[in-house]
Formats: structure tokens, sequence, C-alpha cells
């Protein structure tokens, strides 16, 4: 729901029912929800029906990636041989995205009982939770359920008196946005720089100290229990558009609306809706564009955004995606060159340094566009923006530098008017220098 | 080893087949092509950092590199394909927006690889506009023979994997991030580890530099020539970079089976003795109580006059820096006496491994053919000095006599000495044979894993000073016993056929790699 906001009539509300009650957040509390009753019904399954029945439910990977999660989980080892490992992605760093942070601020239990049965699912007894440094409150709420949860054996040696050994600690990143990807986490973990790895090996095979690992999203495995307890035909059945995408999904909406926060939807909903009825443009004024799935995703524009389906399939559709669900909302009063600077200038301040087009490249992009916003620029400055994005597009270890490409490739494509403006001088520069 | 599976494929239209597990890199070599690369080397782990190496696969909607990226059966590379050429001068613009052009008071220029694919793929021009600031940082002092410029650097991390994983020292590593990084070193410690030296060979760019080389000499100025370490026992494989029949620089010379690509610091100060100029440049022979200069005919003459004149006890003492062929030449120079032959070495407590790579160190006995006179029969006499006393002929082949007197060498009745340098002792010599040192001429060492490597000849001897084996293979024709020799090949081919133990060894057959000479052979031909 619409936290701190009442909830909206078209929510469909999940993964956030509990936003709000300080008492959810509580071992005792969360049982009284009906917590833990699908890590103990998962307990008392083999591994690979769990697993199967997160297949079946259509699940997908709610960091960005979309990636079908029973199929990933499928990817490890059958026969167990070396240490498993479960990662639980909650390094929420994506500008424009906070959903991860509300779950575990509100539902802690739900979080580690959703890691529990994954970790059951792919027999792996450790579980890592790395969470994203700056998140101080959402760190301490999960570190005293994390203790409740070992002092009532729901974790531990002999987790619900199941005879399987299941621990659970929390690893806090030290503020590196680059350490929400996937390898780079990994490395985090591991006490080394938190430098994306290249692939393969994948994770499956060799991921956190090279032994098989699994890395989920918080808000992916929060979504586990409640398939386990409603069954996967339930969730499935929860789709408006394409098959292919099913349940709720958060979507963290920020920017110019008036009742920003997080509102969950069944997928498929429709985007217009979303921004113009239940988070509402201020008064008087339009819409002019929207990032659907956090800074990494192309910018949509007003036609595109009235129009997008919130689902995988949907977004691609639009040539955005729907990435983590934070949309940035940008009405009719926003400085689309200056925001796409704003965002340039964060992906060049957090690359790893590793690739050289990423390391080069989003720095210079960065100067290019102050340089335009100072006044200074050229339209030639506009096929260079567009000839380094496609330079910095799919020729790197990781996507950092095709997401800071994907919203100036997008912006110039769609609001290129705004740009010429600065070069041909209609309007002032806002920059004193380049 | 079991037949190893191969994979067979196409690089640039060339049919090649690698072992499974192979990198395209790798493979293209094999391909007889060079794909342009910075992180990668085959020394180090590979890192897949710099995207130079991006090529076209077919089937494969993206580029992928070629240091990282294994060969499969069938694969299609196309290296030069525009799209893979386009994205390499993408990766060359990038590197070269941080970079401050200094080429000209760079150190590396002409051996830059920067540069050097800047030309074969890069842009003309920059388009990055000239009134951006580059990035700067101040040039950093790292160790006792390294500096490093930041400005120049492009952060393909080869030298913090070498400390990392070869030498696993891991002092220095990438500070900061974005374009603000730069290559940092712990707080507290300096670039000092005894094989950190391979640091500035492994940078591709002029950011790690030799304070030792620092604006000596151009790139292009030098010439290369292989040779083996004369720093200790282990003999590894060096080029020594020469400019106007001067040693300027000594760096490692790739060999798989000795030191791969590395060398050690000791190693590499070894050579400033090569360019010493307090020379013998002469033949000199006794006239009353001066040493006096003469011909060649004349010097040998002389000697091969004491040879004859005398009978009984000989002493021998060589240097374990000598020719494995001049070693062999003096023994049957004297073997008609009653022979001792001894040398000499500095020992040293301890060696310095470079772990990462499996039998490789600076090793306690410092010098590079201590195997070769070992295995010709030389004995190891720290006394040498005693052991001239009563013989009717001493022979010294380029020992510096340290710590042996005048007195003690008088003991033998006749002294000739065949040195580079001479010695005040050696001074009561009746021939003094001026010899080359290892950089002036061609021969062999044997190292301590007794495998036999050749060295080449890398500047000319200073004035009449010849190799050891043309001096000792005069000698011998004087004396009918063998010689005289055209070529130092010349002279290990008679080793070789006198000798069962280098049976069937030959100059071309050892190449620039050498061999290992088999063990449990004996000396005598044919047994």
């Amino acid at each position: 729901m619409g936290y701190p906001h009442q909830p909206h009539p078209k929510e469909t509300v999940v993964l956030s029912q509990y936003f709000g009650e300080a008492e959810a957040r509580t071992y005792d509390g969360w049982v009284k929800r009906g917590g833990y009753a699908a890590l103990k019904k998962a307990l008392g399954m083999e591994p690979a029906q769990v697993t199967e029945l997160v297949k079946e439910s259509g699940l997908r990977g709610r960091g960005g990636a979309g990636f079908p999660t029973g199929l990933k989980w499928s990817f490890m080892p059958k026969e167990k041989k070396r240490a498993h490992y479960l990662c639980c992605n909650a390094d929420e760093s994506e500008p424009g995205t906070f959903k991860d942070r509300e779950i575990m601020r509100w539902t802690p239990h739900a979080l580690i009982e959703g890691c529990a049965i994954a970790q059951y699912a792919i027999q792996a007894e450790v579980a890592y939770i790395y969470i994203r440094g700056e998140f101080t409150e959402p760190l301490r709420i999960m570190e005293r359920a994390l203790a409740e949860a070992y002092k009532k054996g729901t974790l531990g040696a002999n987790a619900m008196g199941s005879g399987k050994r299941l621990d659970m600690y929390l690893h806090r990143g030290a503020g590196a946005y680059i350490c929400g990807e996937e390898t780079a986490l990994m490395n985090s973990i591991e006490g080394r720089r938190g430098n994306p790895r290249i692939r393969p090996p994948f994770p499956a095979a060799a991921g956190v100290f090279g032994m098989p690992t699994t890395i989920n999203n918080v808000e992916t495995l929060t979504a586990v229990p409640h398939i386990l307890n409603r069954g996967p035909a339930w969730y499935k059945g929860l789709s408006l558009s394409n098959p292919k995408s099913t349940g709720t999904k958060l979507f963290s909406i920020s920017g110019h609306v008036k009742r920003p926060g997080n509102y969950e939807v069944t997928v498929g909903f429709p985007l217009g809706e979303l921004v113009n009825e239940m988070a509402g443009l201020r008064d008087g004024r339009t819409l002019k564009a929207c990032i659907p799935g956090g800074s990494s995703v192309p910018i949509l524009n007003r036609e595109e955004t009235e129009s997008c389906k919130l689902d995988y399939e949907g977004c691609v559709e639009k040539g955005t995606m729907l990435g983590s669900g934070g949309v940035i909302v940008f009405d009719d009063t926003a400085d689309m060159v200056y925001q796409i600077m704003r965002l340039t200038r964060f992906y060049a301040h957090e690359s790893c340094a590793q690739c050289t087009q990423c390391r080069e490249g989003t720095a210079w992009t960065v100067r290019i566009l102050q340089r335009i916003l100072a006044g200074q620029g050229t339209m030639k400055d506009l096929d260079l923006l567009l000839d380094l994005s496609e330079q910095m597009t799919g020729k790197t270890i990781c996507v950092l530098s095709d997401s800071c490409a994907a919203p100036v490739v997008s912006g110039i494509k769609k609001f290129r008017g705004e740009f010429e403006a600065y070069i041909k001088g209609a309007r002032k520069p806002v920059l004193a220098h380049a | 080893m079991a037949d190893q599976e191969l994979v067979h494929l196409t690089i640039e239209g060339a049919p090649v087949s690698v072992p499974k597990g192979t990198m395209l890199i790798e493979a293209a070599k094999q391909a007889g092509v060079m794909i342009p690369h910075y992180c990668y080397h085959s020394g180090l782990p590979v890192a897949g950092v710099c995207r130079m190496c991006l090529v076209s696969i077919e089937k494969m909607p993206k580029l992928q590199i070629a240091c990282a990226t294994q060969v499969a059966e069938g694969m299609v590379v196309n290296v030069m394909s525009q799209q893979a050429k386009e994205a390499r001068k993408g990766v060359l613009e990038f590197l070269l927006i941080n970079h401050p052009l200094d080429c000209p008071i760079c150190d590396q220029a002409g051996e830059c690889e920067l540069q050097d694919f800047t030309f074969q793929e890069g842009r003309a021009r920059t388009r990055y506009t000239p009134t951006y600031a580059k990035r700067f940082n101040p040039v950093e002092d790292f160790g006792p023979d390294i500096l490093y410029v930041p400005n120049r650097c492009i952060l393909c991390t080869r030298c913090v994997r070498f400390m990392d994983h070869v030498a696993e020292d891991p002092i220095i590593n990438v500070s900061e991030r974005g374009d603000r990084a730069f290559i940092g070193i712990h707080p507290e410690r300096r670039l000092d580890h005894p094989w950190a030296g391979n640091v500035v060979d492994l940078c591709p760019v002029g950011s790690l530099l030799s304070k030792d080389f620092l604006h000596k000499a151009r790139a292009w100025e030098l010439d290369k020539t292989a040779s083996v370490c004369t720093g200790c026992s282990q003999g590894c494989n060096i080029n020594l970079d020469t400019r106007n029949n001067v040693v300027v620089r000594v760096r490692p010379r790739g060999n798989l089976e000795v030191n791969r690509y590395f060398m050690c610091d000791h190693g590499r100060m070894q050579y400033r003795w090569m360019n010493r100029g307090d020379r013998i440049e002469a033949p000199l022979v006794a006239e009353g109580k001066e040493l006096v200069a003469v011909s060649w005919d004349h010097a040998l003459a002389r000697a091969a006059e004491v040879l004859r004149g005398a009978s009984g006890k000989a002493v021998v003492l060589a240097s374990p820096r000598a020719s494995t062929e001049a070693l062999f030449l003096v023994k049957r120079l004297l073997e008609r006496f009653q022979l001792t032959a001894a040398f000499r070495v500095e020992r040293v407590a301890g060696e310095s491994p470079l772990p990462g790579v499996p039998n490789l160190a600076l090793r306690g006995e410092r010098a590079p053919n201590v195997a070769g006179a070992a295995l010709l029969g030389y004995a190891e006499r720290q006394d040498a000095g005693q052991a001239f006393a009563g013989a009717a002929v001493g022979l010294v082949l380029d020992d510096g006599l340290e710590g042996i007197s005048a007195e003690q060498l008088r003991g033998a009745a006749q002294l000739i000495y065949l040195g580079t340098m001479l010695p005040e002792a050696a001074r009561g010599a009746r021939v003094v044979l001026p010899v080359a040192n290892v950089t002036e001429e061609e021969g062999s060492f044997v190292n301590r894993d007794r495998r036999l490597q050749r060295y080449f000849q890398a500047k000319a001897a200073p004035g009449m000073a010849r190799p050891a084996w043309w001096v000792l293979g005069e000698l011998l024709a004087q004396l009918k016993l063998g010689g005289p020799f055209d070529s130092a090949a010349e002279a290990f081919a008679w080793l070789a056929a006198e000798d069962g133990r280098f049976a069937g060894l030959s100059y071309e057959a050892l190449g620039t790699q050498g061999t290992v000479l088999p063990e449990q052979r004996s000396a005598k031909v044919g047994a």
C-alpha cells in the first residue's frame, strides 16, 4: 500500500499488507499474522518441490532483470558437494527505488521467512542478507528480527525442529551503488573491493567464496511465503496483461507527484493510472516524462507512459524496462537536460573503474551535458553523446555504463528540443561552468 | 600427459586447433593474429577490464572479450570486423581523454602499447574538448626503483595482479572509483619486494617507471640481445638492452620453463659491471718485472711455451661466470697435467622466491654457471689461494682474485691469467690474456636445474679482448690438442662431440630457450 498514505482501491495488497503496523515487526506479531507457516510447510517438503512451486507461480526477479526465480534456483547443483549459499540483495541503491527498505522496515520477518524457504530449496545452510549501508533503521529492525528468529528456534542449527541448519547473517554495505550488482555484492561479502566479476562462471557455479550461490532481491524472496501459503495457481492468476508476468509488484513513486510512496499492484497494471490517479500529479501540471523502473532504464514520454503496461513485456514494448519498479515522474516543469545530467553524474560517481568505457565514458558524458547546460554546447555534442552511449552499451562487465547511457539516449531521442534550446541559446544556461 | 582434447575454430579466416579451455586471445596467436589488449597478460590472472580485446563472434549478438572467452568448436571469430574495430577505437579514445599525451618526455614512448594501438586503430583526433581538465595526480615514489605516474595510468591492473597473485605481497590496489581511480599503495609499505621491478615491465604505458632507467635512453635507440642473467644460478632468460655499445637496461625474456616473464631486481641491476671501462685491452707478457703489451701472436706463443715446458701439477681457478665452452676448453688444455680444477662462488644465505611461479627464486649462489663448472669437474674451493702451492702451472680464468695474494699465486711456478680486468695480484703472471665478458661473446651456461642455455653477443669487446673460447682454441691449436675455433658454435660442437653428457646438442638445437641436460649420462663418448 502507498504507505504513509491510505491504500488505494486499485492496489493489490500482498507484500505491503502490514506496512505501518509496528506489531508486525515482532516475532509474535508476525506469527499472529500467519507468519512462518509457509516455512513450516516448506520444511515438510522436498527442496526440489519447493523450487517447483516457485517455478509454477511464474515469480520473476524483482531486482531489475526479471529472471524467473524458480529457474534460477534450479540452476543450483542438485547433488550438494560443496557449501551452497543464498545471498539476499538488500543493497537497494537504484535511484528512485525504495521498496525493499519498506519491506525490511515493516515486515522483517517476511524477508527472513522468504530467505529461509529459499535457503532450504537450494540447500544452503547459510544466507547473507547484504543490506545497504545507509539503511540504518532497516538494519536495526532486521537485526532485532533476526535475533528473535534465532531465539525462537526458527533459525539456527535445528530450524523449526526440522533438523536442518539455517543460518542467516546481515552484512552491511559501505555505500557503493555497484555493490548491488550481484557479483560485486559477492566480492564485497568476501571482503574484497566491490567490483563486478566477469561471467562465466555464473553464481550458481561459483558465487560467494567460490561456492554455488543463488542471489535474489528482497522483494522476490518476500513473495515466496505467499506462494507457498496460497499456492502457485493463485499467484499465477495475478496477471493483468502478459501471462509471463505474474504476481504483485511494489512500485516506488517519486518525483513530481502529490502522493509519493510505495504502491503495490498486480503486474500488468497501467502505468498511466499509477501515475495520474494513484500518485497524482500536482495541480495544474501535466505529465512530461516518466522513468518506470529505476534510473537505469530508458525514459518514457507522456504518451508512452500513459499506454505502458507495468509488466516485463509491456515495458519492453515501450522500449524501456520494468527494472526495480522505481517510478520517477517528471511534470512539465522538469528540465530534462538537467535531470539527465544529474542521473549521469550519479553513475560517473559510482562507476567501479574497472572497464574503460564506464570509467571514462560516464564522466565524459557528464562533462558534455554540463557544457550544454552552461550554454556552451554544440549540435555536434548531441551526436557525440549518442556515439559515446553506443560505446558504453553492451561492452562492459556489468550494466552500469549501459544504465548511464540509457537515459541519455532516450532523453535525446524524446526531448531533443530541450537540448537544442540550450545549444541554440533559446534557454538560459543553468550552470556557470562547463 | 594424456592427449588433450582439441577444439577447432576459425580466427580471421585462419583455421586453428587448440586445446579445450584455451582463451581466444591465445588461440589467435596461433592463427598469427595479435588481438590488441592492455589488461591481459599471459603471466597474470585474467581481469577482463580494459575491454580492448573485444572481437566479433558469429552467432553472438554482443562483442566478446577475447581474453576471457573460451574457444568452442566451430567458432568463427572476426577480430577486424567493423563492429570490433569501432569498439576498440572507442576504448582508445576513452583511454586517451585523461592521458597527458606527454610522449616526448615519457620513457615508455616507442615501446608503449597505448601509442602503438592508437597508431594502429585509434582516432586521429580526440573529441574531448580541449577545455576540459584532465585528471591530475602527482608522481609518487613507490619503491627503491619504482615511480608511479598516475596521469599516464590506464588502470589495467597488471601491477596490482602481479603483486597480489604472483609476488603474493598485496600492497598496491585500485584506490577510489570512477575516473578518479588510481593505483594506491599501502601507506606504510614500499614497493620493495625483491621481484617488484616486474611491475615496470608489465605496465603497458609509462605509468610505472624504473628510476634506474629514467630518461636514460629512448626505446627506439635500443638494441635487444637475448642473454642469460648472471645474477645467480637460476638462469633467468633476459634481454640486454644496449645503446651505443653500452648496456643500459636488463629486462626479462619469456621462458615458460625457467622464469616465465619475470626476473628479480638483483638480476636487473647486474649490468653496470658489464660496462666497466677499466678493462685489459691488450695481451700482456712479463718482461723482467714489467708486463708489456704485445700482439696476440706473441702472447699466445708465450703462453704455449709456458704450457709446453711444464709438467706435473697444474691448477686452474675458473670463474663460474665463464662459459661452459671456456670451462671445457681449459680442462682439455691442461689435461696432461695432474690437474686441480677449482672455482669460487659468492654465496648468500637464503633465497628470494617469486611465490606465484614454481621453482623460481633469486638463489643463494650468485653466479650463472656453477652447475656447468661442477658438471665439468671443477670443485668449489673457497680456499683456492692455497691450491697454487707446488704447481708447475697456474691458470686463472676470469676469477677476480679477491682475497688471494700475489704470494699465494707465486706458489705456482708460472701463472697464466685470462681475464677481463687485471687485479693487482695477477701482475706476477707470465702471460695475461684479455677476454670478453658475457655481453661481448656467445656462450652457454648450465643453470641449477641442468638447463643448458645460450647467451648472445650484445656489444663489442674493448680493444683487443677476445672471447675465452677463441683464446683457448688458439692455445689448444698451438699445442696440437684441438681447435682452433672460428665461432662459439664450433667450440660447443667440439664439447658436444667429446663429452657424452652434451652429445647430440648444438647451438641451433639449443635456440633461445635452452634444453635440460639428461641425467645419468656418462662424460665418455658413446657410453
